[in-house]
């Protein structure tokens, strides 16, 4: 506004402020961060000349290591698509801690509706329900776990929507009662020994097809919808968008539903992945899911990011997680470098913006 | 069938003890063009604000069209055809002008999607770029975000949104305040752009020269009250300054101030 006053006009627009789309920014940094672990990898010590990423055996077959490269990709996807979820959500201008103990509570729920009724010829012995919930087909699991999804993000939305409760303190609220569903279902006994049917949904690569399909669908979503739009507009001023004549507090209901099914969804692959089902799930989940939009270039104070850079930002989760295993960096530490990384994103987002205001 | 399009009678607003608006006996006529004038505080925004349903009046009709209206927001006011730029810009600084044009009114396809249905992107520039030429404003790139420009051009970008869509009434609440001379120009033209298309329009300025400049009558307020309501042709700016600061106070409302 400021710069109006030196009667420049408002006709002057500076044409390097568009076509450089954040996401280029993750990407290259992702590259760099692959760099600096290949390089560490080569220089320290204790390695003894093993590539990070690259295949060192002189297989024709391919130039990658390819079995750390799926582990990474494979390691993502279930947080990632819990991620696709909290993007729309922060871009809304809001946050869902509840994601992470809403997967074990999802995971346990489901679980019992997709018992196998015999194990090695007897009973199953992690039985929740009688005889009437065994073998079920496919469907009635994934489809409870989606109405359990959307329950609870109908709470959360409603909380935040009419009683205007901040989302931090109603997802947090939410992430107690979950974790506690979670045990209490079982009394905290994991509930084992799914269907095939079940099992065929995480097994394998499944987690990746099923995170990049979804990844596809709600970029399409955010970016061409209307759902996408007012999400948008509402994380960008959300009086503006009330004043347009958006029901702000209908969508917001709606944005919290889709993240917890996102989440929900997630338990199902997970919980089909590891073929058993713990009310532990998810532990950092949330942390994880906001961490990876974030690094994406997510804004926390709403209205810009994208669900290609959460993708990006997944990636970059991933490589760095698996980057310090790779330099044989100790677990507590790991925990550590990641929070700093956190920090460090959002300090970056931090200063983008503050650039950003300075231009205007 | 009058000519009147709007009519508020005793229109009075409270704020606790705070008399902000006392028995507004206000009269606008179709394809006219009036200025509200006063001091800060003269109780200029809280009109406005009762008549686009943004607060709820303490006492008073209002009656638009022909008719008695009871608007319970802003939503409202606009869907009746009350189009309104507010003193603080209702746009969402991510989204580029079409998006903003079309905010809460976008152009869909496959609607039996629901909430998800698509949105029509090439027929909203279509509409934008018609939009924008019908009221002169040039943005250089429209798919450029709204925190990219200059306070000139989302002023623009929001007094153009009123402009797009077909309204009976245009509000505007001191658009040019905080503009450069050019762009200054720019609101003139959309303003001058109205009167050609016959839209009746409420202004809101503290610009003497503009309001000399665009409108057909003047009314004044002072202290909440309706002080003057004077005819372009009939006055100068030292008269109406005169009303501002309350040295005059006019035949009709004796006693007002």
């Amino acid at each position: 506004m400021a710069e109006s006053n030196h009667g420049t006009g408002g006709l002057k627009f500076d044409k390097k402020k568009i076509g450089w789309p954040n996401e280029l920014n993750i990407f290259i940094a992702l590259i760099i961060i692959i760099l600096i672990f290949e390089a560490l990898g080569q220089s320290l010590p204790y390695m003894k000349d093993q590539s990070f990423l690259f295949d060192t055996r002189d297989r024709f077959d391919s130039i990658f290591n390819e079995a750390r490269l799926r582990i990474i990709i494979l390691q993502v996807s279930i947080i990632g698509i819990i991620a696709l979820g909290v993007t729309q959500v922060i871009i809304s201008g809001g946050i869902d801690l509840s994601s992470g103990p809403l997967v074990g509570a999802s995971a346990m729920i489901v679980m019992s509706f997709a018992q196998t009724e015999l194990v090695n010829g007897g009973p199953n012995p992690k039985a929740v329900f009688g005889e009437w919930a065994f073998d079920l087909p496919v469907l009635i699991p994934v489809i409870i776990a989606l109405a359990f999804g959307a329950l609870i993000g109908a709470i959360n939305g409603s909380l935040i929507a009419f009683t205007r409760i901040p989302p931090f303190i109603a997802t947090l609220g939410m992430f107690l009662i979950c974790r506690g569903i979670a045990q209490a279902w079982t009394r905290g006994k994991p509930v084992s020994f799914p269907t095939e049917g079940y099992a065929a949904l995480g097994s394998g690569m499944m987690p990746v097809y099923w995170f990049i399909g979804l990844a596809i669908l709600f970029h399409f979503v955010l970016k061409y919808t209307l759902y996408g739009k007012h999400t948008y507009a509402i994380g960008s001023n959300e009086d503006a968008a009330r004043m347009s004549g958006i029901n702000v507090q209908r969508h917001k209901v709606m944005v919290y539903m889709v993240a917890s099914m996102l989440a929900a969804f997630a338990a199902v692959i997970l919980s089909s992945k590891n073929l058993t089902a713990q009310s532990g799930m998810g532990i950092f989940y949330e942390l994880y899911a906001i961490a990876m939009a974030v690094i994406g270039g997510v804004s926390l104070t709403g209205g810009r990011g994208s669900i290609i850079g959460t993708v990006l930002g997944a990636m970059v989760f991933g490589v760095i997680q698996s980057g310090f295993t790779y330099i044989k960096l100790d677990a507590y530490y790991q925990l550590m470098a990641m929070g700093a990384i956190i920090i460090g994103a959002v300090v970056l987002d931090k200063v983008r913006q503050e650039r950003a205001a300075l231009r205007t | 069938m009058t000519d009147i399009i709007l009519e508020t009678k005793g229109l009075t607003k409270h704020y606790g003890g705070v008399h902000a608006l006392s028995d507004a006996d206000f009269v606008l006529h179709k394809g006219e063009h009036v200025a509200i004038m006063g001091d800060n505080g003269a109780g200029k925004s809280t009109f406005v604000r009762q008549i686009t349903g943004v607060e709820q009046r303490t006492s008073g009709t209002i009656r638009f069209d022909g008719k008695e209206v009871n608007f319970s927001g802003p939503i409202r006011a606009r869907e009746a055809g009350i189009e309104t730029v507010f003193q603080t810009l209702a746009l969402a600084d991510d989204l580029n002008v079409p998006d903003n044009l079309f905010l809460g009114r976008e152009i869909t396809m496959c609607n039996w999607l629901g909430p998800f249905r698509l949105l029509n992107y090439r027929a909203m520039r279509q509409a934008t770029l018609e939009g924008l030429e019908r009221t002169a404003v040039k943005i250089p790139n429209i798919n450029n975000t709204i925190q990219n420009m200059s306070g000139g051009q989302r002023q623009c970008v929001a007094i153009a949104r009123t402009a797009t869509f077909p309204s009976k009434l245009t509000i505007m609440d001191e658009p040019t305040a905080a503009l450069g001379v050019q762009e200054t120009e720019q609101v003139e033209n959309i303003i001058r752009t109205l009167k050609k298309a016959g839209d009746p329009l409420i202004l809101i300025s503290h610009n003497m020269r503009q309001v000399m400049d665009l409108v057909d009558r003047i009314v004044v307020f002072r202290r909440g009250r309706i002080v003057a309501n004077l005819n372009r042709d009939e006055t100068d700016g030292q008269d109406v300054v005169a009303y501002i600061t309350g040295a005059k106070t006019g035949a009709e409302y004796e006693g007002a101030a």
